[in-house]
């Protein structure tokens, strides 16, 4: 069994774009303190800074958890917001429902999700229509290539 | 190619990091969509974007982006520079187009993500 050594979780606000990504860089300098792989950082705070993203966009309210074991780090992205329809459209690359507004600060390119997948060693996700919507990510220490 | 050649070449302001324009950079990677930046860029590569919002920085400093360039004379407001200097990314703004930035900075060697 993996032993847990340190856990942190963030409140995720919708709609409030300008704090949006404060988590991911949180994580980043957790991560680089304790001095992991780079590779393994990059992985961390990609899935961590979409995934927020996601919440800010598309939820009401979220929260971020952050795992740090003496394995693997492992994120829960859960929000309370109008869900996910059909989960393998939202996973195709370039699907989005992002608004007009969304796409000119540079979001809403459908990439989200199969960023998050591409970075993660185990990726889940889990949602119910008008209720919200878990991500779950683990990206290993020791799988950094 | 060290940056201060990069602002000159490009006549680029800096708007953050005037301390730390002494770096290397030798990929760019040029989008004004932010995932795509965080799916291709190289590490330590130099960012060319349109998108001046706070999400540009953050974006940069997630992805591990060394400096970004501004295009076509945008300028980022306050809060944005800001944070810029705190994470300790340099950053430019240049009158050039996208196509322009680009071009130059492959003629001279410099090379795209991919
Ligand atoms: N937390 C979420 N709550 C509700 N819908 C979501 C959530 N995350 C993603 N989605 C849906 O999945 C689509 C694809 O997401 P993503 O791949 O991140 O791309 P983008 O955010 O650029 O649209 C979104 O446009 C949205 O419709
Ligand atoms: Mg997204």
């Amino acid at each position: 069994m993996a032993e847990e050594l340190l856990r942190k979780s963030y409140q995720i606000h919708g709609r409030d774009f300008d704090k949006a990504g404060e988590t991911a860089s949180d994580i980043k300098d957790i991560l680089k303190k304790i001095g992991v792989d780079a590779g393994v950082i990059h992985h961390t705070v990609v899935i961590a800074f979409e995934a927020e993203m996601n919440v800010v966009m598309y939820a009401s309210e979220g929260t971020v958890t952050f795992v740090f074991t003496d394995e693997d780090i492992r994120l829960e992205i859960a929000d309370e917001g109008p869900g996910i329809e059909d989960i393998d459209l939202a996973l195709t690359e370039g699907y989005s429902t992002a608004t007009d507004q969304m796409r000119e600060m540079g979001f809403g390119f459908g990439m989200g999700l199969p960023n998050i997948r591409k970075n993660a060693d185990e990726f889940n996700i889990e949602s119910e229509p008008g209720v919200g919507t878990k991500v779950s990510a683990v990206v290993r220490l020791d799988a950094s290539a | 190619m060290k940056l201060t050649q990069i602002i000159d070449i490009l006549d680029c302001e800096v708007l953050s990091g005037k301390d730390e324009l002494s770096i290397d950079v030798e990929t760019v990677v040029a989008s004004d969509g932010m995932s795509e930046i965080l799916a291709f860029a190289h590490p330590g590569a130099l960012m060319i974007t349109g998108l001046t919002n706070i999400q540009s920085v953050r974006t940069a400093d997630i992805a591990n982006v060394r400096a970004v360039i501004y295009i076509r004379g945008k300028r980022p407001d306050e809060k944005t520079i800001k944070l810029a200097e705190v994470v300790g990314i340099p950053v430019l703004a240049t009158r050039l187009g996208m196509f322009d930035v680009c071009g130059i900075l492959r003629e001279r060697g410099l090379k795209g993500g991919m």
